[in-house]
Formats: structure tokens, sequence, C-alpha cells
């Protein structure tokens, strides 16, 4: 199989490459990339004149749902919506039913990637059994069986103690163990962030120093046991500043952040829209300000969407009881591309950084950059192209998110996996 | 609608000998009983006081004077885009077996009446409820007829019926005004 | 001038204006309490539906008799627990209510933004008697109807409001209401009790009582419920009283015209001493009795007219 990639704006940030370039594709893997490439006959043709070509982008927090909860989203239908959202490969969390704290869930969901998936599927298993927080799962066996990271996202693994060995246990396997940092008693019970809107609208509120809490004895954990840490969705200004300082530190912790936490403050919630509850919570200013600087200047390794998918019933109700969590693989990037790039909060070239080859480094991953032998994991962009979210039209089993009705413009065109489309339509739709 | 005065009917001695007259009939129907007064809001109420003056220089007793408002007993609330504000009801004393005389400006439709009769029966029970105005503009579209009449007033259904007294618009007059 | 809102959902919401009008248009409603009949036609054949998901009589009793003496067909509906573990989900329950054609819904329920939720979903009217810690607007209507009544006026007067304010719909009502006519408030309680932030909303904060009620016209005390002491935020009911109950010892900072007031049900003995309940100073039956007036002037301006 050979397909050439011509006459794209090619964008490799491993490599430093921002450039019209060709790109030539031999069976799944990159060939070669360069000017005025000539191909043998026989290969297919891709003009992708006026696009951006960059390396697939992974997106290392998703909620794929299967098995136990396929009435919100399924291997099938959650990696539809990342080809559609630009994504080449994403990695699942854990928190399905059963949980995945065992090698017999790793092996069913990777069967069913393998049929249904139209991207590549890396699963992470529970740190604890259950997701209990009280007993260490097989994390080995896990690994064995591919497990590419350790969490149990959803929860915080509250005791030191079991979160320490946790860390030690997987050293030799090289995961990275992902916090959900967030203690779990410092405002018990909230259901936005604490601040003045809470106090308006008579919402119990968590403050910020949840979060910054559990960053910090985190990291002093990764700093004892010389595990790597991954922070998982980084929410405040607080913590931003414990994990620059920690790495200035030599510690081996990274970070990830949502583009919603980029783009939407706790002000958003005083219509009561139980889309804008998620954990954690949307929280202000200051901090929105803090996290696009860390995005910057790479504090934060990398954006991680944290797709997570819930049934409208889940969503409609009293703003308190309503589940947590939005979708955002398929609005994650034509939203960064609009607000972020199009403003110059952050350049074209940091933001593939963030999305292919931050994550494929943090997490060990193959792809993330166009080198040569590289599997031809790529990302087409078209920086013009029109869109509007409509939720009807998500590829995603579910609708949850607070984005229904934004406009703007850049967009992804195409998801290759392996030098082949993801979706097999022509044009993958935002 | 704009309006435009078409004819005064009532001057300020014309409307105040009318007054002095239904003060006369009051007193003489009430064949020495005593009488109670309610004015129906606004106007009604300024009447029934002018009134009620007039019968305390005959009788040397000035007559209980109260205020009602028949916002709440309308039956026409449903068909308004907003409600109407309501102003009140002050009756300060007992009304249960006694005669009392309604008292208003216009008698028109006889709907106001209609609701300020159910409003009373609310408050307690009247031996004989009587009715006195100071214009019927005739259009009736109830059964109701007045006991004490200033001036009987022929209209037309486009015309209407305004009534000025000092205290509310400065002078003292009443006027029939038809559409421009 | 005139009410045109659908629904009344929080005083955050209101004008000073829409405030006057609610005020007038009770004070002259209180006359029907002292009649004989206690009945005006006005809501005659209008349904309003008492849908409270919180236990509450007083609330509710006072919403019943305000549409029963205006004639109104009043139906209660209890409901218990939250959407997702009961059955029915809110919305649900709603819609099912609406297909019955009220003309008014009152919904009291424990999270904040539920009247909002079934106004933007229901054509009827909705009156929110409380949701949450956010609001409680009829009851900021009541205490400011008896301020008025008892003082004269509201703009200027001092009002200083004590108590668990972080879990209070009542204090967040008044506060909003009270500045809107011209009112300086003070709320007082213990740190743990005052929500973050609270000076944005336009209060002073203090943390001694008898400083905060020293120049008070009005003194609100707040429910101090248990389940507090619980949550850790006080130690004990027996210290929250000793400092922050109002006994007659603490009256004496007051000024001699002060006010006492409380939306009930009063813990006696917890934040009011009962002398102190029972007292000349004390006006919390007139805000009972109030209460009736206000709430037959919501019903009266909500369902009286097209809501459509």
């Amino acid at each position: 199989m050979s397909l050439l990639i011509r006459n794209g704006r090619v964008v490799d940030p491993a490599h430093g490459v921002d450039a019209v370039q060709d790109v030539h594709v031999v069976d799944g893997r990159i060939a070669r990339v360069g000017r005025g490439l000539r191909a043998p006959s026989g290969t297919e043709t891709l003009d992708a004149t006026g696009q951006v070509v960059c390396p697939g982008f992974i997106d290392i927090h998703v909620h794929l749902r299967e098995p136990g909860y396929e009435y919100k989203e399924t291997v099938a239908t959650g990696t539809r919506a990342a080809a559609a959202g630009g994504f080449t490969a994403v990695c699942c969390m854990a928190n399905t039913f059963p949980v995945n704290d065992n090698r017999a869930v790793t092996d069913y969901i990777l069967a069913k990637a393998k049929v249904e998936g139209v991207v590549r599927v890396y699963p992470i298993g529970a740190v604890t059994r259950g997701l209990k927080g009280a007993e260490l799962a097989e994390m080995a066996e896990q690994a064995e069986a591919g497990c590419v990271a350790f969490s149990d996202d959803g929860h915080c693994v509250m005791d030191a103690e079991i979160y320490r060995r946790a860390m030690e246990y997987v050293l030799p396997f090289g995961t990275p163990v992902i916090s959900h940092a967030e203690d779990a008693c410092l405002g018990a019970g909230w259901a936005m962030n604490e601040g003045f809107v809470s106090t308006e609208l008579g919402l119990p509120g968590q403050p910020a120093a949840a979060e910054d809490v559990m960053v910090a004895r985190d990291i002093v954990l990764a700093e004892l046991t010389g595990a790597h840490v991954h922070i998982a969705h980084l929410s405040t200004a607080g913590a931003v500043r414990l994990v620059r300082d920690a790495k200035a530190r030599g510690v081996r912790v990274t970070a990830e952040v949502t583009p919603h936490h980029l783009l939407l403050t706790e002000e958003a919630v005083r219509d009561y829209d139980p889309n804008t509850k998620m954990a954690p919570p949307l929280r202000g200013k200051r901090d929105v300000e803090a996290l696009l600087e860390g995005l910057a200047d790479g504090t934060i390794d990398c954006v991680a969407t944290d797709h997570a998918p819930h049934a409208l019933s889940e969503k409609e109700g009293e703003f308190g009881a309503s589940a947590n969590g939005i979708v955002g693989l398929e609005t994650a990037v034509p939203l960064m591309l609009d607000r972020l790039v199009r403003t110059g909060r952050i350049d074209l070239s940091t933001f593939v950084a963030r999305l292919s080859t931050g994550p494929a480094r943090l997490m060990s991953l193959p792809g993330g950059s166009l080198a040569p032998g590289a599997p031809a994991d790529i990302t087409l962009l078209d920086l013009e192209r029109p869109w509007t979210v409509d939720p009807a039209r998500f590829r995603s089993r579910s609708r949850n998110t607070p984005f229904g009705g934004w406009t703007g413009r850049g967009a992804p065109v195409a998801a290759l996996v392996g030098g082949i489309r993801a979706l097999p339509e022509p044009e993958a739709r935002a | 609608m704009t309006q435009r005065e078409k004819a005064q009917v009532l001057d300020e001695v014309a409307l105040d000998r009318a007054l002095t007259r239904i003060a006369h009939e009051i007193v003489e129907q009430a064949g020495g009983e005593d009488v109670a007064l309610v004015g129906i809001k606004t106007r009604g109420v300024t009447l029934a006081h002018r009134i009620a003056d007039k019968v305390a220089t005959i009788e040397e007793v000035k007559p209980a004077v109260g205020a009602l408002d028949i916002t709440l007993y309308r039956d026409d609330l449903r068909l308004k885009a907003e409600q109407p504000i309501v102003r009140g009801t002050e009756i300060p004393f007992p009304i249960k077996g006694r005669i009392v005389v309604l008292v208003d400006d216009v008698l028109f439709t006889g709907r106001t009446i209609r609701a300020a009769m159910d409003a009373l029966m609310d408050l307690g029970r009247p031996r004989v409820i009587r009715l006195a105005v100071l214009v019927d503009r005739g259009h009736r579209e109830l059964p109701i007829r007045p006991d004490y009449i200033g001036k009987n007033l022929p209209t037309s259904r486009r015309e209407s019926v305004a009534v000025m007294l000092r205290e509310h618009d400065g002078t003292d007059r009443v006027v029939i005004l038809e559409p421009e | 001038m005139g009410w045109k809102r659908k629904d009344l959902i929080s005083m955050q919401d209101v004008e000073a204006a829409e405030i006057r009008d609610v005020l007038d248009t009770a004070e002259s409603m209180r006359e029907i309490a002292t009649r004989e009949i206690k009945k005006v036609p006005t809501l005659r054949g209008k349904t309003v539906v008492n849908l409270f998901y919180e236990a509450s009589t007083r609330t509710r009793t006072s919403f019943e008799i305000a549409g029963k003496w205006l004639s109104a067909d009043v139906v209660n509906f209890s409901a218990s627990g939250s959407s997702a573990e009961k059955g029915e989900s809110l919305l649900d329950t709603a819609k099912n209510i609406e297909a019955m054609s009220p003309d008014v819904v009152v919904v009291r329920h424990q999270a904040s933004g539920a009247p909002a939720l079934l106004a933007r979903h229901l054509r009827c009217a909705v009156v929110n008697a409380g949701d949450g810690a956010h609001e409680h607007p009829t009851q900021a209507l009541l205490d400011l109807l008896t301020i008025r009544q008892k003082k004269g006026h509201l703009e200027g007067l001092n009002v200083t409001i004590v108590g668990d304010i972080a879990h209070s719909r009542v204090a967040r009502s008044d506060i909003h209401g009270m500045r809107k006519m011209g009112m300086t408030v003070t709320v007082a309680g213990p740190p743990t009790l005052i929500p973050a932030a609270c000076q944005e909303l336009g209060v002073k904060v203090s943390h001694r009582l008898e400083e905060a009620i020293a120049h008070a016209d009005v003194v609100m005390m707040l429910r101090l419920q248990h389940e507090r002491m619980l949550a850790g935020l006080i130690p004990s009911l027996r210290e929250y009283s000793r400092v922050w109950g109002l006994s007659l010892d603490k009256l004496r900072h007051c000024r001699p015209d002060v006010l006492i007031m409380h939306p009930g049900p009063v813990n006696r003995g917890v934040e009011l001493a009962p002398e102190v309940a029972d007292s000349q100073y004390s006006v919390i039956l007139d805000q009972v009795a109030n209460g009736v007036a206000v709430r037959m002037a919501v019903l009266y301006l909500l369902a009286g007219s097209k809501a459509a």
C-alpha cells in the first residue's frame, strides 16, 4: 500500500518541522517526508493543499464506557467520535463495569477495539481493586495484557500508603500512574467550584485547595518512590504552580488539561445547566489564565479531553443530582484551533505537540511524530473550515456538551490510522 | 384612541345641586333609620363623602362612609394582560343588618355594581342595598337599576363620560367625550 | 408598572418597582383576613399545585390558605427524595402535572435551580417556595412587608442577619431584596457558617454578635440545623447558642426600637431565647400573617391574567 500526501503544511514538533512538504506512506508506516516527493506508480494521492499535516492526535484520557455502560458509549461509537475529532488513538480509563482491574476486562476491551474500533485503543488499568482505594489491583498482569498506565480516575486514592505502594509496584513496567487529584473530604458533596458564584447560586462548593492538596501529596509520593506520576485534568492555578516547581526540581511528574478547563469558568454554571457540571469543576478566571500559561510553557504536557459520555436522563435534571462530565472528542480540536490558536494564545506547533508529541512521549506510545518508520497515524487539519457544534450530529452515543451552538473556524479534516482513513467518509465533520 | 370633548353636561353648580337632591332623597327614603354610604373607588368614594356631608347638614348626624375596591371581584380579569392594581377596601363599620347605599360616579353596563354587591355580601349581610349614581349613561348589560340618579344621560357606545372632581382633577364638571 | 413576569424564581431577578407592587398589593389583601367570610372570587376556576419535595407544613399551608382565600382550587402534591433515587424524574413529574393544566405550580425542592428548570419547561407560572440554599423569594417579600409596616419605610434601615448564612436561602433572598430597597445589610455568624466571597453580595460581615446587632433596626435570626454540628461546622449546639443565640441579655446591645424577626420554625433556646421570641420586640407572628397576604398577592399577580 502506498499513499502520497501532497503539498500540505507539515507540522512535526518532534523534529522541529513546519513547512510545506509531502509525506509518503508505505504499508502503514511513514516512508519519507520531504519536498517534491515522487512515488511509485499505483500510489494513491491525497491532496493536502491548504491543510495542516501532523502526527496523529492522541487523547490519553477517554471514557469508552464499555464494558457495562454501553448505553452511554461503546468502543465502536467512542472511537468513531475520536476519529471525527481528529484523533488517531485514545487511552481508555478503567471505571467500566466491571472495573478494568483484571486482565479479563483488558482483553475484552482490546478484542472489541480490534473488531469494532476505528482508532488505536490503549487501555488504562485500575490501581486498586474495584477502584475502592483499598487493595492493589493485579497490575503486573494488566501491564502484560496491554495496559499502558494505571489510574483510579473518577476517584482519588485517599490512602497515601496504598498509593505509595502502587507507585513502587509499577516501576518495573515503566507505566505512569495517573492521578485523579481530589481530596474527597474537602468540600465533600460539592456541585461546583467554591467561590462567589457558588455562594450566589446556593450550590455546595469545592475549594481549589481540594485539588492542590492532593497534587502536592502526589508529587511528594512521586519524589519518594521515583515513579512517574501524571496528574489528570489539572484545573487550578495552585496545581500548575506545584507541577512547575516539581518539574524544576527534577521530579518525574507530568500533567494534562482539558479543553473545557481552558475555555470555561464557573460563570458558565449560572444557568444551572447540568452540562457545566464535571469533576474537577470549572474554576475561576485566574485558574484559566494559569492553565493557559502552563500549557504554553510546557508545565502542562498535553491536552486530554476526559471524554465522559452520559445519557440525557443523567444530565437534564437538577444540577446537584446530575452526573459529572461532558463529551469532548468531537469538540476539542475545533474549539482549541479557533479559540486558542487563531487568537494567538498558543502557536500551532505547540498545539500539535500537546496533542501528539506530548501524549505519545509521556505514555510511551508509538506515534507522536512523522519520523520515517513511525506508524502512519496522521491528522489533517483545515485551519479555515467553519464549524458549528451540533450535538445532534455527534458520532458519540451521548450529547452532553455545553458547547452546543458554538461556532468557529478550524477543524480536523481526517484521521489516518496506519495510513488508512479511520472514517470512510471523505471528510470528518466537526 | 384619542378623544375630544363633545359637550359639558354638568357644571360646578349643577353637580352640587344634583348631589344635594340625592342627599335629600336618601334621607327621605331612610325614614329616620341611619344609613351607611359605601363609595366605589375611586371617585365614588369622594362623592360618598360629599353626599355624607350634605346629609349631615340635613340630619345633624353624618352617616358612616366606607370605600370599596372591587378589583378582586371583577368579571373581566382573565381578559387583561396585566393584573390591575388592588387598592384595598376600607369599611370600618359593621354592615350587617344596615341600609347601605352604594355610590358611584357613572353607571354604564352595571358590571361594576354587580361586583360591588358581591363584595359587600362577602363583608356582611346588609338589610338593604341601594344605589346612588351621579350619571346614568344607559347601555345596561345586567338587570341593575339605580335608586338615586344625578342625571340621566343617553350616550352612544362610542362616547364616554368623564366625571371630574375638585379633589382629583382640580375642577367639578361632567363632560361627554367622543373619539376624534 | 404592573407585573409582567411569568414566574417568581428569585429576588435577584426582580426589580425594586416590582417588589413595591407586590408589597402594595399584599397590603390591600391583608384586610381579607379580618373578614368573617375570608373569600374573594378573584382566582375562581384557577388551579394552584403545591409541588413540595421538601417537607414543609408552614409554607405549604400558607400558600394553600392564600390560594383558597382567592377561591382557587389548591392541590398538594408531596413528593420526596431527589429524582435519581426515587423513580420519576423532576421533569417527568412536572410534565405530568402540566398535562392536568394547572395555572400555577408552587415548588419547593432541595436542589438549587430546580424551580428555574421547571419554569423553563412549564407553560404555567412557577413560584419558588424555596430551592436548596439558593432563594426563598416569598419569605423575603413577607419580611419586607413586615418591616415596612412596623417602621413605615424601608430605605436607609440597617438589618443584621445572624446565623447559618452559608446554607440559608432566606438569607440570600433577604440580602437581594433588602439591598434593592435601599437597606444596609450585615451578616453575622461564625466563619464556618459564612459562605465564600460573602462580601461580594454587598453585605458587611461580622464575627461578633454584640457588635453586629448594636445599630440594627432589624435583627433577623436564622434557624440552626442540627446537621451543621455533625458536619464539623460548629462544635456543639450548646456553644453556638451561648455565643450566637439571642438572649435577653444580648438584647441589651440593641436599639430600643429594634425588630426581632425569624423565618421560623424557631429552635427555642438555640438561636432565640424563649423570652426574646415572646417579647414585645418580636414580630415573628406578624411575619406569618403577612406571609399569607404576600402569597395571595403573588398568586394574584401571576395567576390572574394570561401567562402565555
